[in-house]
C-alpha cells in the first residue's frame, strides 16, 4: 500500500437523520413506543369529537398518507434506495381492498372483521408486488433504481387501462365499506367512523415500523446505506436486507393505498398517477428524510397544501378558467419550488430544523441553569 | 409483409427520436453524473414556447429555431441556478432536485397553457409514399432520420474534433487537472448542459407530432423509453444511446402493431428491468471494476 493512499482521511460522511446514538434512553423500547402511540391514539380519539366531519376527514386522509410517507421514508432515508413508484404500489394495495371488499359484498357476507381481512389482503398483496420489484431494486443503484421504479410508476396505472375487464378501465372500481357499528349509537358521524379506523391501522404500521428502525434490522439497514462494502465486512447480507428494506416499505405503502381507497369508496388509475409517486418522495424529503415525524410533517402537508392553495385561489377573485388552471397547478409549484429549495438549503427537512432549534433551546436553558 | 416494412420503418424514425433523446442523457451524464429526470419537462416547456411563437407568426420554422435555443437556454439556466448548488456527495440528491424541476415546470406550463392537449402541426405530410406497391417513408420520416442523423453527426464532431469537444471531455473526465491547465470546467459543464437540452428540445418538437399533441405530461412516457434507450446502450456511450434508441423505437412499433398499443408501456419497462438484471452496465459497457 502506498502511502499516500493512507494519509488521505476517509470521507467522513455527516451525521444526518437517524444516526445520532441510541442508548442514551433507558427501558423498554417497545414498551415506550407502546405509550407514545396509545396517547397519540387517545389524543386523536379526543380531537375526533372536538372538530367537524369535514376535518375528521382530512386527518383521516393524513393518517392514510402517513402510513405510505413512513414506509418511504424508511427506504429512502434509512436504506438509501431511492423509490419513485410507491405510488403504484398505493395503486396495488387500494385495488387488492377494492377486489376483496368486493367479493365480500358479493357473497353478501358482513361484519366488522371483513375491512381488517380486506386490509389484510391488500398488506400480503404489496408484499408480494414488492418483493418482485425489491429483488430487482437490490441490484440497482441510483439513477438506475430511480428510472426503473419510475417506469413502474408510469406503467402501471396504464395497466389499469390496458386490462379493463378487471380493473374496469379509467372508472375504476368502486369499495363498498360498511357503516360504523350500531353500537356507536345511530347518530355517529361516519367521518369520525372512518378517523378511527384510518387511525387506528396507521398508529399499529407506525408502532411496528418504530420498533423496527431501533432494531438490529433498522441498523442493518442504515449501515447499508452508509457503506455497502463495509455492511458486508461486517456480516450484513447487502441484497437481503435491501429486499427486506423494500417489502416493509412497500406492506405499508399497500396499506396506505388500501386505506385511501376506503376512505374515497372508490378507486380508479388517475388516483395514482406519476404524480402521486413524485408527492411521497416530496413529502418525505421536506419533512426529513429517514424520520418517523419527518413523515408525519410530509403527509400534513400533502393535505394542508392543496386545502391551502384552494382557498388562496378563492380569495383572488380570478376569472373561472384562469382559477381551475391556478388551483390545480398552484400546489404542485409550491411542492416543486420548497423540494428544490429543501434540498439545496436545509436537507434535513422540517425535522431536521426543529431538533436543531429544540437543541439550541436546551443547550441555552441548561447553560442559563447553571 | 407489408405490415413488418410499416413497423418497421415506423420503429426506426420513432427509435431516431428516442435515440437523440437519449443522447441528452447521455451528455449530462458523462459531464456531470448526473441523469437529468427533468429532461422530458424541459423539453417540453421548449416545445411550449415553440408552439406560442408558430402560433403568433404563422411560421413553423421560427417556432423550431426558437425551440432548439429555448432548450439550450434552460439547460444553462438550469445548471447555473439549481444544479450548481446541489450537493452531489449522494446520488439521490441532483435526481430528488431534477424531480422537483419536473413538478415545478409541469406545474408552470399548466397554469400558462392550462392542462388540454393541443394539436402540434408536422411540417411535412405523415402520410407515406409508395414505392413499388410498398408503402414506406412519410416525407417527416425522411425529415426525422435527417435531423437526427446531422445532430449525431454533428455532437460526434464537436466532441472529437472541436477544441472545445477536447475541453469539455476533459472537464468531465479529470475535473482538477483540466481546471489546473486552465479549462474553465464550470463553464464546460453549463455548455454540457445546454448542449444536451437543445437536443431534448429538438427531440420534442420531433416526437410531439405524431403522438397526441402538445400537453404538459407529453414527454412522460419518451422520457421513459429513452431513459431505457440509454440504458440498453449503457448510460456512458454515445454510440451505444443511438442504438438503443433505435432498438427501443423497433421493439415499441412491433409491440404496438402486432400486439396493441395499450402494452407498449408494459413492453418498456419489461426491457429495462430485462436489461439491468442481466446486463446492468448495458450491451456496450466495457467491463468496470467497483471502487472499493
Amino acid at each position: 500500500m502506498s502511502a499516500t493512499r493512507a494519509a488521505v482521511p476517509p470521507k467522513q460522511r455527516p451525521a444526518d437523520a437517524g444516526d445520532r446514538p441510541v442508548d442514551r434512553r433507558r427501558g423498554s423500547t417497545l414498551l415506550r413506543h407502546l405509550a407514545i402511540m396509545l396517547a397519540a391514539g387517545l389524543l386523536l380519539v379526543g380531537v375526533s369529537y372536538a372538530v367537524e366531519p369535514f376535518r375528521n376527514f382530512q386527518l383521516a386522509t393524513v393518517a392514510a398518507y402517513l402510513c405510505a410517507t413512513a414506509g418511504l421514508t424508511v427506504l429512502t432515508g434509512l436504506n438509501g434506495q431511492l423509490s419513485l413508484g410507491h405510488g403504484a404500489l398505493m395503486a396495488t394495495g387500494a385495488y387488492t381492498v377494492a377486489f376483496c371488499q368486493n367479493a365480500f359484498a358479493d357473497r353478501g357476507m358482513t361484519g366488522g372483521w371483513l375491512l381488517p381481512l380486506s386490509l389484510g389482503a391488500a398488506v400480503l398483496g404489496t408484499v408480494a408486488v414488492g418483493a418482485v420489484v425489491g429483488v430487482a431494486a437490490a441490484r440497482l443503484r441510483g439513477p438506475y433504481l430511480a428510472g426503473v421504479t419510475l417506469a413502474v410508476a408510469v406503467v402501471v396505472p396504464a395497466l389499469a387501462v390496458t386490462f379493463d375487464g378487471v380493473f374496469n378501465g379509467e372508472q375504476g372500481l368502486s369499495v363498498p365499506v360498511e357503516p360504523p357499528p350500531v353500537s356507536l349509537g345511530p347518530y355517529f358521524p361516519y367521518e369520525r367512523w372512518q378517523l378511527w379506523l384510518t387511525g387506528a391501522a396507521t398508529l399499529l404500521a407506525l408502532l411496528l415500523l418504530a420498533n423496527l428502525i431501533r432494531s438490529r434490522y433498522g441498523r442493518t439497514f442504515r449501515a447499508v446505506r452508509d457503506d455497502e462494502v463495509a455492511a458486508r465486512l461486517a456480516g450484513i447480507h447487502v441484497a437481503r436486507t435491501q429486499v427486506l428494506a423494500f417489502v416493509v416499505s412497500a406492506a405499508t405503502a399497500g396499506l396506505g393505498g388500501a386505506l385511501l381507497a376506503v376512505l374515497a369508496q372508490s378507486v380508479s388509475p388517475g388516483a395514482f398517477s406519476l404524480t402521486l409517486s413524485l408527492f411521497l418522495l416530496m413529502a418525505v424529503v421536506i419533512g426529513g428524510l429517514g424520520r418517523l415525524t419527518g413523515a408525519l410533517w410530509g403527509a400534513v402537508l400533502l393535505v394542508a397544501l392543496p386545502d391551502l392553495t384552494h382557498s388562496l385561489t378563492e380569495m383572488l377573485t380570478l376569472s373561472p378558467a384562469v382559477a381551475q388552471r391556478m388551483e390545480g397547478n398552484l400546489p404542485l409549484a409550491i411542492f416543486g419550488i420548497t423540494l428544490i429549495v429543501v434540498m439545496i438549503a436545509a436537507p434535513g427537512g422540517v425535522q431536521g430544523l426543529l431538533s436543531r432549534l429544540g437543541r439550541a433551546l436546551l443547550a441555552r436553558w441548561s447553560a442559563r441553569r447553571s | 409483409m407489408d405490415r413488418f416494412v410499416f413497423l418497421t420503418i415506423d420503429g426506426l424514425s420513432r427509435g431516431a427520436v428516442y435515440a437523440a433523446f437519449a443522447l441528452a442523457l447521455v451528455l449530462i451524464w458523462r459531464a456531470a453524473r448526473v441523469v437529468n429526470f427533468a429532461q422530458g419537462a424541459m423539453a417540453v416547456a421548449a416545445a411550449y414556447v415553440a408552439y406560442t411563437v408558430s402560433a403568433q407568426t404563422g411560421s413553423y420554422w421560427l417556432g423550431f429555431v426558437v425551440a432548439i435555443v429555448a432548450g439550450l437556454l434552460l439547460g444553462a439556466l438550469v445548471d447555473r441556478a439549481v444544479m450548481r448548488y446541489v450537493d452531489h456527495t449522494s446520488p439521490l440528491n441532483p435526481v430528488i432536485v431534477a424531480l422537483g424541476l419536473v413538478l415545478l415546470i409541469q406545474a408552470v406550463l399548466g397554469m400558462v397553457y392550462g392542462s388540454e392537449f393541443r394539436p402540434a402541426e408536422a411540417p411535412f405530410s405523415r402520410s407515406a409514399l409508395t414505392v413499388g406497391g410498398l408503402a414506406v417513408l412519410s416525407p417527416y420520416d425522411l425529415f426525422v432520420f435527417a435531423t437526427i442523423g446531422v445532430v449525431v453527426v454533428g455532437l460526434a464532431w464537436i466532441f472529437a474534433r472541436t477544441a472545445v469537444g477536447l475541453r469539455m471531455r476533459a472537464a468531465a473526465f479529470a475535473p482538477e487537472v483540466s481546471r489546473l491547465l486552465g479549462v474553465n470546467v464550470g463553464g464546460m459543464l453549463t455548455l454540457g448542459w445546454a448542449l444536451a437540452s437543445g437536443v431534448g428540445a429538438l427531440a420534442a418538437m420531433l416526437v410531439i407530432p405524431t403522438e397526441l399533441g402538445l400537453h404538459p405530461h407529453a414527454m412522460d412516457l419518451v422520457f421513459v423509453s429513452a431513459f431505457t434507450a440509454a440504458v440498453v446502450g449503457g448510460l456512458d456511450s454515445p454510440p451505444g444511446a443511438v442504438v438503443g434508441g433505435l432498438v427501443v423505437g423497433l421493439l415499441l412499433s412491433y409491440v404496438s402493431g402486432y400486439a396493441g398499443s395499450d402494452l407498449t408501456p408494459l413492453a418498456v419497462l419489461v426491457l429495462l428491468l430485462a436489461v439491468l438484471l442481466v446486463r446492468p452496465g448495458g450491451l456496450f459497457a466495457p467491463v468496470a471494476a467497483r471502487r472499493v
